[in-house]
């Protein structure tokens, strides 16, 4: 578990985050979203210690991470893995091994058992036969895999994704997010992810916080979300014409207006008029 | 007020570079890789530098020396000793400083912009101490070596050219380098290089790890970079000349 206890930061007049507070849940995908600006990645920089926040405290496990210094948070950053909005790969290295840096950092295993290890986690990220590449002859989807077999690679037990499917089409989108949450369940991490791709938040995200104008708006789970009555969270969320018919559906749904055993593609194949419920008179 | 805060800045990048490795090893395969980029890696230009400087001091030394009363073995003593004083050790280190310099400041700043320093911090490693200081000890080792160099090449190119051209031969040329020959010319030169060296390292190092924004200012930072360092590099010379060599 991850506590957020009042985290305030500016960057010279201008507040960026204003006393946020949330608590980011144990083997559960934590998301925070927010249109750009709103102060999500900075808060998601605060939580990882990249930047100082100006007041409040960044709690891991009931340890105060703020307040650390030294080796003791250098202890707690090497359960921190982070998938980078760019992937942050090493560009002078190959696949192999920018995946077995964080090993040879920190394992006194031998290069056998390393090698082991790194195998695992790109069979696990599904990418095979990529070992000799070097990022730049990967696509972008595939990066991003090698990036998150880096960040599990010594077993994490807080995993922090940045904008996870930003340059990706939505096909490999919905991949690289299907992939952290099945880690996230089957590693059992508390992972925070940054994003603003709606589909996310409806695919994967257990507990979401809005971030708007570096204040937290509004926090609850992806059931919740869809029925909010805050004004900006919706302004935010039904951005997209699809999203908004896709809450009219749920509500039609839930009234009993229309069945929710009817599937998508038999609704996308009928005429829209059948979409509108029965009036009373009929 | 930038300067005070880039000099603030600077200094707390040697205060933060100094902690114990994560990893030894990592850390020496880093030295020994930065050894090679910065060593290896200038070879060629500082040999191809070193026997035209020669060969052009002993040419224009000779055109200058008009005066039948003047020994022709002075040109190689004038040649040595401007070689060893001030050719090697400051033109060699202010080409290295675009060489080796640009590129230290657009490897870091590249790192810098593609949040790799930052995977590094996640990742628990003291970044200046992983990337920052393998590349002031390569330097330190490294750049006095080229000086070195630089000084043999610089002479034998002096001795090619007089040899070459006819100025005089090459058995005066030689008698006139073992004449009046001080040692402390090389001392003085090696304590140049080792203070040139360090500015080429930390200096681009400061930049490149420091830059924001993106690949316009990693190309702004290293040339900031390599100005800077020349700019101290010349300075740091009169300073030393002025200090070291009895007046």
């Amino acid at each position: 578990m991850i506590e957020v206890k009042n985290i305030k930061k500016s960057f010279a007049d201008k507040t960026v985050i204003e006393d946020v507070s949330s608590v980011m849940k144990a083997g559960q995908c934590n998301l925070i979203i927010g249109s750009s600006g709103s102060g999500k990645t900075v808060l998601m920089k605060c939580m990882v210690g990249l930047f100082e926040p100006d007041d409040g405290d960044v709690l891991y496990s009931g340890q105060n991470f703020t307040k650390m210094k030294g080796q003791d948070k250098t202890e707690i950053r090497k359960e921190i893995g982070m998938l980078f909005q760019g992937s942050a790969l090493f560009d002078s290295q190959t696949v192999e091994q920018n995946v077995m840096f964080p090993l040879n950092m920190f394992s006194k295993d031998s290069h056998k058992k390393k090698l082991d290890r790194v195998n695992e986690v790109l069979n696990r990220v599904n990418l095979v036969d990529s070992n000799r590449k070097f990022p730049s002859e990967l696509s972008g989807g595939m990066k991003k895999r090698v990036a998150l077999a880096r960040a599990i690679v010594l077993n994490p037990k807080y995993l922090f994704c940045d904008e996870p499917n930003s340059g990706l089409d939505p096909q490999t989108s919905l991949v690289i997010d299907r992939l952290i949450k099945e880690i996230t369940i089957e590693y059992n991490i508390t992972t925070v992810i940054n994003t603003h791709d709606m589909n996310s938040v409806m695919e994967i995200g257990n507990y979401i916080l809005y971030m708007f104008e570096g204040n937290k708006e509004w926090e609850g789970t992806n059931k919740e979300i869809i029925f909010s009555k805050n004004q900006r969270l919706n302004d935010f969320i039904f951005a997209s014409e699809f999203l908004r018919d896709a809450k009219d559906m749920r509500m039609l749904e839930e009234s009993g207006k229309i069945s929710n055993d009817r599937n998508m593609e038999e609704l996308m194949h009928k005429d829209s008029a059948s979409l509108v419920p029965p009036t009373e008179d009929k | 007020m930038t300067i005070f805060t880039d000099i603030g800045r600077y200094l707390l990048m040697f205060k933060g570079m100094f902690s114990k490795p994560e990893n030894g090893r990592m850390y020496w395969k880093e030295f020994i890789h930065q050894c090679t980029e910065i060593g290896f890696g200038s070879l060629g230009i500082v040999a191809i530098i070193s026997v035209f400087i020669g060969a052009v001091s002993t040419i224009q030394t000779a055109y200058q020396l008009v005066s039948p009363l003047i020994p022709p073995s002075t040109i190689a003593q004038i040649v040595r000793d401007t070689v060893i004083l001030e050719f090697a050790p400051t033109l060699v280190c202010i080409v290295l400083a675009g060489v080796a310099g640009s590129r230290i400041a657009s490897e870091l700043g590249n790192m810098r912009v593609s949040e790799q320093i930052d995977a590094l911090e996640i990742m628990g490693i003291n970044t200046k101490t992983y990337l920052i200081l393998p590349k002031i000890a390569a330097a330190l080792l490294m750049i006095p070596l080229l000086v070195v160099m630089a000084m043999a090449l610089g002479i034998w190119g002096g001795r090619l050219a007089a040899t070459a051209s006819g100025i005089i031969s090459g058995s005066i040329y030689d008698k006139g380098l073992l004449e009046f020959f001080v040692p402390f010319n090389v001392i003085f030169a090696l304590i140049k290089s080792y203070v040139f060296s360090f500015i080429i390292a930390s200096i681009p190092a400061f930049y490149g790890y420091y830059v924001k924004g993106g690949a316009l200012e990693i190309g702004r930072a290293s040339t900031k970079a390599v100005v800077i360092s020349c700019i101290l590099i010349l300075f740091a010379d009169y300073l030393l000349s002025a200090l070291l060599l009895p007046t």
